[in-house]
């Protein structure tokens, strides 16, 4: 499963609803720890199929970044059953990711 | 078997790898995060020679990709342990590797305050970079900790994002560059607190505000929403202290030839002791310590 972008419209249907967890990347492009830990959730995302990645761009979307408050970049957001579970901030490398996401 | 290992695939890690790759050396580079090292969290590079205004992540990554074009393994494991003997051992958290010489780049990281709470706050209103997070802090009011010229940059970048910002420092006088403290006199959304230090972080999920203690040993509250702590870097170098010699910030003590009190082992870049750390004095360890290497290696043949 590739790596879908996610706005305010959407954010509901796509994270809150959804039957599996859900791993929210909140990103910027001129963020360069960000643009290094995404081909990390490129790979996961194709090697794993019980988890959804999406990616939320926090210029775009800054409402959803305040909502979640989000102050610093880049975030990893787990969700499950549309609650938040778990929090990472910053560039981690790909086996913490996986233990970040866990089962 | 390996002709030369590198720990950590920075600016000057990549760059002993190409001089390594080139003399037809077999290179294997072992990197604990991502490539690029500190330089991935720059947006602006202005100060490489013949490459201005290019960002952190292109840098790195153009010195990424040139590095395993010509060749060189790179695995992405923490090295844990180094052995000496003919033959070099390299421990990492998924397996050892043996080479006849280690060129260490380690590099360094932000410093942290050590107070308590300071690592759970990170990313809720702790930060290590004003460039990066400021704009989360859009008329809101921050303070910056430090004295040196990145402190003095960070509060002035800030200036023009927050409502306010203190700038906390422990001494009376900053280490920084002049030209930097007038410019930052000259606002007039900035406090300076001297001769104090930031000894405890309030806030529930969230930084809500800052206490500060002074030299005299009175507390002080500051209500802030950010706080970005810019007081130096330190090297991590501890794994290998029982082996390699260091100072006691932890940096690898070599002179310029980039040689360590062991035999071919080698230092490069920000994780040895010098005056300047930056990119090009990082290349520059980079070339020296791997040419170092392959004299090694040629003369024991
Ligand atoms: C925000 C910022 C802006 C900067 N701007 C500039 C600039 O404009 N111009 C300039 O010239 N310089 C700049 N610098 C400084 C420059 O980034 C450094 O001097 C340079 O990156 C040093 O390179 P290095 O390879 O020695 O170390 P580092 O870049 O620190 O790289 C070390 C690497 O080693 C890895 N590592 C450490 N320990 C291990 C281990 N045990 N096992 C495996 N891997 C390990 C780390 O993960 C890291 O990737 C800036 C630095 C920062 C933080």
């Amino acid at each position: 499963m590739g790596i879908v972008n996610v706005k305010k419209d959407n954010f509901e249907d796509v994270v809150l609803k959804s039957k599996e967890k859900v791993l929210v990347d909140f990103n910027a492009d001129w963020c360069g720890p960000c643009r290094m830990l995404r081909p990390i959730l490129d790979e996961i995302a194709s090697e794993r199929s019980n988890v959804k990645i999406v990616s939320i761009n926090i210029d775009d979307e800054e409402d959803l970044a305040m909502k979640y408050g989000v102050s610093s970049i880049p975030c990893l957001v787990l969700f499950d059953g549309g609650k938040e579970v778990n929090r990472s901030v910053g560039l981690i490398p790909k086996d913490a990711v996986i233990e970040f996401i866990g089962e | 078997m390996y002709d030369i290992i590198i720990v950590g695939a920075g600016p000057s890690g990549l760059t002993a790898a190409i001089y390594g790759r080139r003399a037809n050396k077999k290179v294997l580079v072992l990197e604990a995060l991502s490539y690029g090292g500190q330089i991935i969290n720059t947006l602006k590079i202005e100060n490489y020679p013949a490459a201005p205004n290019i960002s952190g992540f292109d840098f790195a990554t153009t010195l990424y990709n040139q590095v395993k074009d010509l060749g060189t393994d790179i695995k992405f494991e923490k090295v844990i342990e180094i052995k000496d003997g003919i033959e070099k051992e390299v421990i990492t958290t998924k397996g050892s590797y043996k080479s006849k010489t280690i060129i260490l780049a380690t590099g360094c990281e932000n410093r942290k305050l050590g107070i308590d709470r300071e690592e759970e706050l990170i990313g809720r209103g702790v930060s290590y970079c004003a460039t990066c997070d400021g704009g989360f802090y859009k008329d809101k009011d921050v303070a910056v900790v430090g004295g040196g010229n990145t402190a003095l940059e960070d509060a002035l970048y800030l200036c023009d994002v927050a409502n306010k910002v203190y700038l906390i420092h422990r001494r009376d006088e900053f280490r920084g560059e002049e030209g930097l403290v007038d410019k930052l006199k000259e606002k007039n959304n900035i406090e300076f607190v001297y001769n104090s230090n930031v000894t405890k972080l309030n806030g529930d999920d969230k930084l809500s505000s800052v206490i500060v203690t002074d030299k005299e040993g009175n507390d002080k509250e500051i209500m802030i929403s950010g706080l970005f702590i810019a007081v130096g870097k330190i090297p991590e170098n501890e794994n290998f202290r029982k082996l390699i010699n260091l100072d006691d910030s932890g940096y690898i003590i070599a002179p310029e030839n980039c040689h360590t009190n062991v035999e071919g082992i080698f230092v490069c870049g920000d994780a040895r002791v010098k005056e300047v750390r930056q990119l090009v004095t990082a290349a520059s360890d980079g070339a020296i310590s791997a040419t170092e290497a392959i004299r090694y290696i040629n003369e024991r043949k």
